[in-house]
């Protein structure tokens, strides 16, 4: 097409090519001959097998890159390995030193890094360029500076050591440094396998880092496919996985690493709702849709891919937009004037393609702009769905392209109500200039980021992601470092078992302490002593081996219940205020007192523990409920230094309903210190009490009615710990699991957590000195029960 | 413009001679001067003062800024687009000359500068040498009205006149109206009043929509534009809310500054101002125009603007009858960009004949 005259364009006045000018990162690749082996301990490590990476937007191969076998993961691993010492023996300043000279590395190479990112995914050049690459820097910079400060602000605790970590294609060079960043931080060394549409621009860091000074080795690249993926998930060696992409995927490797003792993050799916009040300014929501969806295609985790609008104003936000999608610019990448680029690759561009047939098959109605995308990539259109039902295939899924969906709610609690209709948690963005609503409803939503009147901005200081299926762990922050730290082993005390029998007398028998009567303790839930619904009971025996009563026998209709129950109590508990949860728990602490002597002897003679010892154990557990009643209301949040003009709040909410399958013992101790820390911060819980020791449990329920906890905050689940855990695993409304136990019932709990992808947190054959505050309470057993959601919030009069 | 070493890369070859005739002087086909001007718009005649409109507009600051800050990001225009855009930006302008020390002599050496914006070489260079390449208007105070009129005769170039006590606005009305009066019996075709900023901070609506009628009616068939003086409204929903209120009065362009405050045309004003005309036009059904004024100085900064109006108001919103910059150093840098796309080398001030 000949290129129009000045005259003709003055007095059309269209936009014309703006090419980024992609010499050097062609050069880039030439000079590696286009062909790119892995990076393992320093050194290009030729594969056995090469794959084509392609440009989207032209569909012409950039070059080829390594297929990662078992034994090249293997290799990285060991190299990983090997590095290991002596990068977590280095000083915290040395680490931050190399963190902050990758962060000037990236800056001097801030142009190449986006062309290349660029050319290799699809996105825009503005983007990579003003968005991507920048934010890169920020990551290791905020990290060099943790990496100074991981001494004296995480006290014992260190490096988990050998990382795998697993990242997306569509932010390849950003997701990059939110998994590498933190990890190096803390003292990790890294196995990076970059996604295979997307390698180029880890190879060019893993290439920038050698050229930064980082030692070989704690940095390794395996490129390839899923294989490649699965290989590093299995392999024996590994410490951590760190993971962001589908849920699909996210599933996967949850139940790979069940019981394995690796730790996971995990940055999962999303279809999060944009929502709009009638009160909103109205065209910076049109705006705010644009970089809702049509950022990075739409390829965005978070994307703000459902609108929900109230009523009213849906009329006038559709025609709005219509107008502003008119306006939208699809092309090449490297097009500078451009807002939307290229789809990463066939398979992506043909799911959004069936996705948006499916939606018309549906029922909705289907708009794009009038103007037609480029033929010879990899493009799709802008696309607005309305009359969508919440029931639509498109308003459930993900469809991770330039799509988003819209329906209407009537009021805020109805605009909740929709907002939190979907298995995923990830983000969300509310649009009113009434702060009253803004700050109502973010609480409200299921998600871990809220952009109030904003979508789409991240800092390395604020923690991402998600709620629900949307995964679990954070990243940036300082919450987004628990993920890269364990706790260094603690000296041990001498156990409790060990000097069980050291003091006081010998219990005499177990009739005596109770009532003379046999007992057959019902379960408690939603405040009431129940049957259990299998009318069957378990006997009770004392440490001798009589039998001093009976339990219920739970069954997996008991946990539905309980676990309603605890649905039902949820939501007010978790509003209710912190000085009323404390009080409750002081509360709880002073009428156990009044029955001290009473619990010390039923210790005693039911477990048979020395008497004095039952004594110690009744006094901790005093004290434990007081600790949990002082952190009630010292739980706080964060307001995280995020470089814009705004308010970024990091609330640390309750996860929800939480089971706790609790420990074998101390029998009074170990049951207080597991489910006191869920329900002081709002959580409510099912507990499945010692299977060995169930009446001290049961015993507290007669405490928790006068202590004025409302009914169903704890629910008593009695029975077999293999059978019950098992169903409070798989239940799609626990939110969360801890498990004290077997190997084997870990490994359980993490598979079948997979199902809703519920937080989990396990400890078999643990060693925990429940006696000693320092190791049976505090800060860790609250982060377990939290999760962080973090709120943007920006102002300006 | 944004970045010369990849400007240099991009013409590759073309930066360290000059290569004169870069885009095909002589390569003018007949009739590639299109001619059909836009059809000419009914002027805004108002409609009345609705106050429920006026205190609902919402405007979220934060949020207005990024979208002004994306705009010059997200869109740029380059090599033959960059030379039709920037001649477009010399006939949207009005020239103006607002200094207490502003002689005859001084206001024809501007009126001259106006018939011939860009040297006439330059322009053949560039293959536009048939367009009509003139500024838009010239903008004068009272005093200088005559002169300029008599200047610009036979050139079609209208004058303006800023009136109503520029800049402060705050003469008694009478005044006010017999000055916009007087310049209008001078010959000025263009009438820039300042509206009293005290209504605004005041929300007093009926009081400014009253005053601007009150213009408007001393203008005839002179056209009205009407200055908000946004830095000092405080609030970008307080310039949404007077944009508002002086078109419903009448208005037929809306202006950010006098330029003689300390915060002139920023783009988020323009942004929001735009908006608002926006939802005018939707509304009632009249186009009125914009006019950023004051802080405009470099090439880059005109195409930022004229990238905003057409993302956000459309093409038809490029015509000098919708927009206008009132600027008087704006066109010695677009000049020389002109100059730099003609040749490919730098240019300097002193090859551009002043004004």
């Amino acid at each position: 097409m000949a290129r129009p005259s000045i005259p003709e364009i003055f007095e059309s006045m269209a936009w014309g090519p703006a090419p980024e000018a992609s010499g050097k990162a062609l050069e880039w690749l030439d000079r590696n001959g286009r062909k790119f082996g892995h990076v393992i301990g320093g050194q290009q490590v030729e594969p056995q097998a090469w794959f084509d990476t392609i440009n989207p937007a032209t569909r012409e191969v950039l070059a080829q890159v390594a297929q990662g076998s078992e034994a090249d993961v293997d290799a990285a691993v060991r190299a990983a390995r090997a590095a290991f010492p002596t990068w977590s023996a280095l000083s915290g300043h040395e680490r931050a030193r190399h963190l902050y000279a990758i962060a000037r590395h990236v800056q001097k190479h801030h142009r190449l890094f986006a062309v290349v990112e660029s050319l290799d995914n699809g996105k825009p050049i503005r983007e990579s360029r003003d968005i991507d690459v920048p934010l890169v820097a920020r990551h290791f910079y905020h990290h060099a500076g943790w990496a100074q400060l991981r001494d004296s602000e995480f006290p014992g605790y260190g490096p988990v050591g050998v990382v795998g970590q697993i990242i997306p294609w569509n932010f390849p060079l950003l997701m990059l440094a939110w998994k590498i960043a933190p990890a190096l931080a803390m003292g990790n060394t890294v196995v990076l396998k970059p996604a295979e549409f997307t390698s180029l621009t880890a190879l060019l860091f893993a290439e920038v880092c050698r050229e930064a000074g980082l030692p070989d080795g704690v940095v390794n690249v395996v490129t390839g496919d899923g294989r490649t993926g699965a290989a590093l998930v299995d392999h024996p060696d590994v410490d951590k996985i760190a993971f962001t992409g589908s849920t699909e995927v996210g599933r996967i490797i949850r139940t790979a690493t069940a019981g394995s003792d690796k730790k996971l993050s995990l940055e999962l799916g999303g279809k999060s709702p944009f929502i709009v009040f009638e009160d909103a300014d109205l065209d910076s929501v049109v705006e705010g849709v644009v970089d809702a969806i049509w950022f990075n295609q739409g390829q965005v985790c978070c994307a703000g891919s459902r609108i929900l609008v109230q009523e009213g104003m849906a009329q006038r936000l559709v025609e709005r937009l219509k107008a502003r999608m008119e306006t939208l610019r699809v092309g090449d990448s490297l097009d500078k004037a451009i807002d939307i680029g290229a789809i990463v690759a066939p398979v992506q561009l043909e799911r959004i393609q069936q996705l948006v047939a499916q939606g018309e098959a549906e029922g909705a109605a289907m708009w794009q702009p009038s103007w037609s995308c480029p033929t010879e990539g990899l493009f799709y259109p802008p696309t607005l769905f309305t009359d969508v039902a919440p029931a639509a295939t498109i308003a459930q899924v993900e469809i991770f392209g330039p799509v988003v969906v819209l329906m209407t709610f009537r009021t805020p609690a109805e605009a909740v109500e929709l907002a939190n209709n979907t298995r995923f948690g990830l983000a969300a963005s509310i649009w009113t200039e009434n702060i009253n609503t803004a700050l109502d409803i973010a609480p409200q939503v299921k998600a871990g980021t809220v952009w109030i009147n904003c979508t789409n901005v991240f800092d390395a200081a604020s923690g991402f992601g998600g709620y629900r299926e949307s995964g679990f762990g954070r990243e940036g922050g300082e919450e987004g470092l628990w993920e890269y730290v364990k706790r260094a082993p603690r000296p041990r005390k001498k156990s409790r078992a060990e000097e069980g029998d050291s003091g006081g007398a010998k219990p005499t028998g177990s009739g005596e302490s109770l009532s003379g009567l046999d007992r057959t303790v019902k379960m408690y839930i939603g405040g009431k002593q129940v049957r259990p619904d299998g009318a069957y009971s378990r006997p009770v025996l004392d440490s001798s081996g009589t039998q001093v009563g009976e339990v219920g026998d739970g069954n997996r209709k008991d946990i539905r219940n309980a676990v309603e129950a605890a649905r039902k109590a949820a939501e007010s508990w978790g509003r209710s205020t912190a000085h009323l949860r404390a009080q409750i728990l002081f509360y709880l602490a002073e009428n156990l007192s009044h029955r001290r002597g009473e619990f010390a002897e039923r210790i005693h003679s039911l477990t048979g523990v020395g008497s004095r010892a039952a004594q110690r154990e009744v006094e901790a557990s005093i004290s434990r409920v007081f600790s949990y009643a002082a952190w009630a209301d010292k739980w706080e949040g964060a307001v995280h230094h995020t470089p814009f003009r705004n308010v970024t709040l990091a609330m640390k909410e309750p996860i929800g309903v939480m089971g706790v399958v609790c420990p074998e013992g101390p029998s009074l101790l170990g049951f207080l210190s597991t489910i006191l820390p869920p329900i002081s911060i709002g959580n409510t819980v099912v507990a499945v009490p010692s299977e060995r020791w169930p009446l001290l449990a049961t015993d507290c329920y007669q405490l928790f009615d006068t202590s004025d906890l409302p009914g169903g905050v704890i629910n008593l689940v009695t029975g077999g710990h293999d059978l019950l855990t098992d169903v409070l695993a798989a239940h799609d409304d626990v939110d969360g699991l801890w498990y004290w136990g077997s190997g084997a019932g870990a490994t359980q709990v993490q598979r079948l957590s997979a199902g809703n992808m519920k937080r989990t947190w396990v400890e078999h054959d643990a060693k925990r000195d429940w006696l000693d505050p320092r190791d049976g309470e505090g800060e860790e057993f609250l982060r377990e029960a939290t999760q962080i959601k973090n709120i943007w919030i920006p102002y300006g009069a | 413009m944004d970045d010369r070493p990849s400007m240099a890369q991009y013409h590759s070859g073309m930066s360290t001679t000059k290569a004169h005739a870069r885009y095909g002087a002589g390569r003018t086909r007949p009739g590639a001067i299109p001619d059909h001007p836009p059809p000419v718009l009914e002027r805004n005649r108002g409609c009345p003062l609705d106050l429920s409109w006026v205190r609902d507009t919402r405007v979220n600051r934060s949020a207005v800024e990024r979208r002004a800050a994306t705009i010059e990001t997200r869109r740029t225009v380059k090599k033959e687009w960059q030379v039709a855009w920037l001649l477009r930006a010399v006939t949207l302008m009005d020239l103006t000359t607002l200094q207490g020390d502003d002689t005859p002599g001084r206001v024809r050496r501007l009126c001259a500068k106006a018939r011939m914006p860009v040297r006439r070489d330059l322009l053949e260079l560039l293959g536009a040498q048939d367009l009509p390449i003139r500024v838009a208007a010239v903008c004068v105070y009272h005093e200088m009205v005559a002169t300029a009129v008599a200047a610009l005769a036979g050139s079609g170039i209208p004058v303006a006149a800023v009136s109503t006590g520029f800049p402060a606005g705050l003469s008694p009305l009478e005044t006010r109206l017999r000055e916009i009066e007087a310049s209008v019996r001078d010959g000025a075709a263009e009438i820039d009043i300042v509206i009293t900023r005290g209504h605004v901070l005041t929300g007093n609506w009926g009081a400014l929509y009253e005053e601007v009628k009150a213009f408007r009616a001393a203008c005839g068939e002179a056209h009205l534009k009407t200055i908000l003086g946004t830095g000092e409204l405080g609030t970008l929903r307080d310039v949404a809310r007077a944009s508002l209120v002086c078109m419903m009065a009448g208005a037929d362009f809306i202006k950010t500054s006098t330029g003689k405050e300390p915060v002139n045309a920023t783009l988020p004003v323009g942004l929001v101002m735009a908006r608002q005309i926006r939802d005018y036009q939707a509304r009632v059904g009249y186009h009125v125009g914009l006019k950023p004024a004051g802080g405009i100085r470099t090439a880059k900064q005109s195409l930022g603007w004229l990238a905003m109006m057409k993302e956000e108001l459309g093409d038809r919103w490029l015509r000098p009858d919708l927009f206008r910059f009132g600027a008087s150093s704006l066109l010695a840098d677009i000049e020389r960009q002109l100059e730099f796309e003609a040749t490919g080398g730098y240019s300097a001030f002193h090859r551009h004949p002043v004004g």
